[in-house]
């Protein structure tokens, strides 16, 4: 029959969906790129008091002499300060890579926090249905009709300051976006065969759920969980530039952008400047990757 | 119609009252404010005095009620810090925002619809690439960092327009306005630029996918097999069609851009109502806290309404569905 | 108009010779016209028929020049009137579009622009063409909606394309292609959205003003039952290839390649009521890098090796061409 077919069909290698992914994605030279500077910017943080020259907590190892020095200085200390120092005399490039620590912490940490609680409340919202269903949507629908910046300005007046208190302000707001695609792929989900074939053999809910609804929601959800994780490491550098995030004994990328602000109109550019490339970088090279990942797991794009 | 926009009134109201509700216990039931607004040295009498006078004596619900009754009157308390009804000092800061906002909004469509248009119309160029390129950096650069960038360069270093405040104003129907002077336009540029950054990438992006669908549409394809000329299809044919999600979403997106001018505002020291709640916070002034988020959801549900009969005016499908 | 040295009256208004259209995708070359040649008198009505994926729509598009990347037209003559179409330049193409070749598509519910009047979508095509007012471009397309049968005009005229049904959305679009009287419409399988009723309404519509404008008709379709109470000739395609082409009544009474037999046979007929309905084993095959030979030999009853030479596309009988070497010939000369 069509095995006679004329056309000879050069024979694929077996294409796992998980290598189809992969293929799909490296299409991308972009995407590919933002992947490696992320995966380097990751590995900074991670290893940042190995490798960052000074600590620059450690009080002890600041000299107040040393304070808004020009970068390429060779300091008190012996050591050249690449990116300047700011006006405590804390070296900015040993300063970037402990705020990248705290800002890529908040960030994932507060996505994470915020997946598993949004997705578990859309995933009940879908399987429920009915009150239950209404109720956690109301909620979401107030929550994404009201901007996150100010709803994370409330809750930080209230909490005060805190790397705990910004993570749960960042949940707060991001909640919301996990429920709504989560349950709207498992509304979607729920209705195919594969599920009432499930139902029919009376798996339990649990099962259902976990081994049948949730990975069909997944690729969405990574898509979601991509971008909110640049978008919540944005608003913690905002919110923390604004005075309401981290407090100055750990400063974030965007204390850092604060405490140089003032001294910007009088030309010392690089206090401010340098973390601001840092977390450019880094949010740029995670939307990179988050914007490939969509175009390949979006099966309306697929042609 | 009238049916239409009475139930969407009815439903408004009580978003408002859920949501001032929200408010105030989110406001009033955390942190306390006389600690902040007595000085420690004053003693346990001056303190119940200040304490009765700010009626934060009462139980939580009656405090509720009584500025439920205000608040209808118009009257959203006095601010502990400046001892001004708050809704006062917030309306004296609006038009400054509402300035800000209005002119990112202009920014964005004048500057994302061509140039989604284009990246639309022409995908693989490598002049679209580099838009959209420039549109990713639109939704990653964090405001506030690109408003010192702007300083920096603009202000600092090139020195071609002012760093901050709002510049020379002119008085219309009893408020003052910048963009009628050019000191004042000089001293919007940045701010309004600024603010617009995000919007830019969002109507670029709107439009270019709506371009790109709308070009495979078969009324498109019969459009220009009816001979029509390429504007007339870009134009009028594709055209009218993307603008019904861009404005809807530019519309809504109208709300966000006033909350987030406050860290527009923050940087670029711009007097307006985003400004003031960020040092309220700071010092805890609850009443103009709550009289902020009072205003900002009354302003968020009546745009809600207006980009719904706009959506209707454009779309005559929805339009028809309303009536029926 | 514009076009220099129109052949003389008598010649055929279009012809197509050896017309190709590859789409150069990611994938491959997908060869969706592939050597494709026919011809359609004045007045006359051609049936281009085939299944879904045969290349009829790209054949229907390439003529009017409406292919978009990653399409080409990359060989092949499109006559129209004796002057090649390849040789004007697009502000040349766009006059004749919706002018002297129109286009119906196959659904109507999509073709209309939904936030546009129906004026709108029809004075603008009067307009394109025609230095009229805009008065007068309204009353032209009114008259055009009374032409193919749509009550109360006025009215119409001035509704939005969701308040009409399938059937009367295609009337329009009728309406708007006849509006400056082509000499030749591309009619892209448009009754196939449409109920069997409105279909013989629009059929014999279309017959009508054939008749009456002496206007050559393309009718793209896949129902050869159409064809066979419409057309005067027709052309069969497979695999972005025509098959078979002549007289509607010969190819259909005694078809010469084996796939057009098979295709006849699968339609469901009165006269062998009970008797096993025929059917063609198999799938088409995907136009990416298609390999040369017969496409339809996996599928053939009569294959043999000499079919994976590519088979002249040859003047079996008179006025009858055939893409096969080993054509019905006997049964169609008993015929």
């Amino acid at each position: 029959m069509s095995t006679t077919t004329a056309a000879p069909v050069v024979a694929p290698r077996v294409e796992t969906p998980f290598r189809r992914f992969v293929s799909e994605f490296a299409e991308s030279r972009l995407a590919l790129f933002g992947l490696l500077v992320f995966g380097a910017i990751a590995l900074i943080a991670i290893l940042a008091p190995f490798i960052a020259p000074q600590n620059p907590y450690d009080l002890a190892q600041l000299d107040i002499m040393d304070g808004r020095m020009e970068p390429g200085t060779v300091g008190g200390a012996g050591f050249t300060y690449w990116l300047g120092t700011d006006d405590q005399g804390r070296d900015m490039l040993s300063g970037i890579m402990y705020g990248l620590r705290i800002s890529l912490l908040v960030g994932a940490g507060s996505a994470i926090i915020a997946c598993i609680v949004g997705a578990s409340l859309g995933m009940i919202a879908a399987y429920a249905g009915g009150r239950t269903d209404g109720a956690i949507m109301r909620l979401v629908d107030l929550q994404l009709s009201f901007p996150a910046i100010l709803a994370a300005l409330m809750i930080l007046a209230f909490l005060g300051k805190g790397i705990l208190n910004v993570v749960i302000a960042l949940v707060v707001v991001e909640w919301a976006y996990y429920a709504r695609t989560v349950r709207g792929s498992a509304l979607v989900e729920r209705r195919r065969e594969y599920i009432e074939a499930a139902q029919c053999l009376a798996l339990p809910t649990r099962r259902i759920i976990f081994r049948h609804l949730l990975p069909n929601c997944l690729p969405p959800l990574i898509v979601v969980a991509t971008m909110q994780i640049a978008r919540a490491i944005a608003l913690e550098a905002t919110l923390s530039f604004l005075g309401l995030g981290v407090p100055i004994t750990e400063p974030s990328l965007g204390l850092l952008i604060a405490n140089g602000y003032e001294y910007m109109l009088s030309g010392k550019y690089w206090i401010s400047f340098y973390p601001g490339i840092a977390l450019l970088v880094t949010i740029v090279s995670i939307n990179l990757v988050g914007d490939q990942l969509r175009d390949v797991l979006n099966p309306r794009l697929k042609k | 119609m009238t049916v239409f926009l009475l139930r969407r009134l009815l439903q408004a109201g009580g978003v408002v009252l859920v949501m001032s509700l929200l408010v105030f216990v989110g406001v009033f039931a955390i942190g306390d404010p006389v600690e902040i607004l007595i000085s420690p040295e004053a003693d346990q009498i001056e303190r119940e005095r200040a304490v009765k006078a700010l009626g934060l004596d009462l139980p939580l619900w009656q405090q509720y009620l009584v500025f439920l009754g205000k608040a209808l009157q118009g009257d959203l308390g006095r601010s502990f810090v400046f001892n001004e009804p708050a809704l006062q000092l917030i309306l004296q800061r609006m038009p400054a925002t509402l300035e800000l906002a209005l002119g990112a909004t202009l920014a964005a469509l004048v500057i994302g619809l061509p140039l989604g248009l284009y990246a639309g119309l022409r995908p693989h160029s490598p002049v679209s690439r580099g838009i959209m390129a420039t549109s990713i950096l639109g939704f990653s650069l964090p405001t506030f960092w690109v408003g010192l960038m702007l300083i920096m360069v603009f202000a600092v270093q090139l020195g071609w327009l002012p760093s901050t405040g709002r510049g020379e104003t002119v008085e219309i129907l009893g408020t003052r306005w910048s963009f009628l002077t050019r000191d004042g336009l000089a001293h919007m540029a940045m701010p309004a630029l600024n603010l617009a950054l995000f919007k830019i990438s969002l109507v670029i992006r709107l439009t270019r996918a709506g371009v790109r669908e709308t070009m495979l549409m078969d009324y498109v394809k019969f459009a220009r097999a009816k001979g029509l000329s390429p504007s007339r299809v870009t134009f009028v044919h594709v055209f009218k069609n993307i603008l019904i999600p861009v404005v809807t979403v530019v519309g809504l997106e109208f709300g966000g851009t006033i909350a987030f001018s406050v860290v527009t505002e923050s940087v670029f020291a711009w007097p307006g109502m985003g400004k003031l709640i960020i040092d309220s916070i700071n010092v805890l002034d609850r009443p103009v806290m709550v009289a902020y988020l009072m205003i900002i959801v009354l302003l968020f549900i009546t745009i809600n309404l207006l980009v719904d009969i706009t959506y209707s005016v454009l779309d005559p499908r929805v339009r028809l569905e309303g009536k029926s | 108009m514009s076009l220099p040295a129109v052949a003389a009256p008598g010649g055929p208004t279009l012809e197509v010779r050896n017309l190709r259209t590859h789409f150069f995708t990611r994938a491959g070359v997908v060869k969706a016209v592939d050597d494709v040649s026919f011809t359609v008198e004045r007045g006359k009505v051609m049936g281009l028929v085939g299944e879904s994926g045969s290349g009829k729509t790209v054949t229907g598009f390439s003529i009017i020049g409406l292919v978009d990347p990653p399409g080409r037209i990359t060989g092949g003559q499109v006559l129209f009137q004796g002057t090649d179409l390849a040789s004007l330049s697009e502000a040349e193409m766009r006059n004749l579009r919706g002018n002297r070749i129109a286009m119906i598509f196959q659904d109507p519910m999509m073709t209309l622009n939904p936030v546009l009047r129906i004026d709108t979508q029809m004075i603008e095509t009067v307009q394109a063409h025609a230095r009229v007012s805009r008065e007068e471009a309204r009353q032209r397309a009114r008259d055009a909606l009374g032409q193919v049968g749509i009550p109360s005009p006025d009215e119409r005229l001035r509704a939005y394309p969701h308040q009409f049904s399938g059937g009367m959305r295609q009337r329009v679009a009728i309406a708007i292609a006849l509006l400056h009287k082509p000499e030749l419409i591309i009619a892209d399988e448009p009754t196939t959205a449409l109920d069997v009723t409105i279909q013989g309404q629009i059929l014999a519509e279309a017959q009508k003003l054939c008749a009456q404008f002496g206007t050559a008709l393309i009718w793209i379709t896949h129902d050869l039952s159409v064809v066979a109470g419409l057309a005067d000739d027709i052309a069969v395609m497979y695999a972005g290839k025509v098959v078979e082409s002549g007289e509607v009544g010969a190819v259909l009474d005694a078809p010469l390649h084996p796939y057009t037999a098979g295709l006849i046979g699968s339609v469901p007929s009165r006269n062998r009521r009970g008797a096993p309905l025929s059917q063609i084993p198999g799938m088409t095959p995907s136009l990416l890098n298609l390999p040369a030979g017969c496409a339809f030999r996996a599928r053939c009853p009569r294959a043999e090796s000499r079919c994976a030479e590519p088979p002249p596309f040859a003047e079996y009988l008179p006025g009858r061409h055939a893409r096969c070497i080993h054509p019905y010939i006997e049964e169609a000369v008993r015929a």
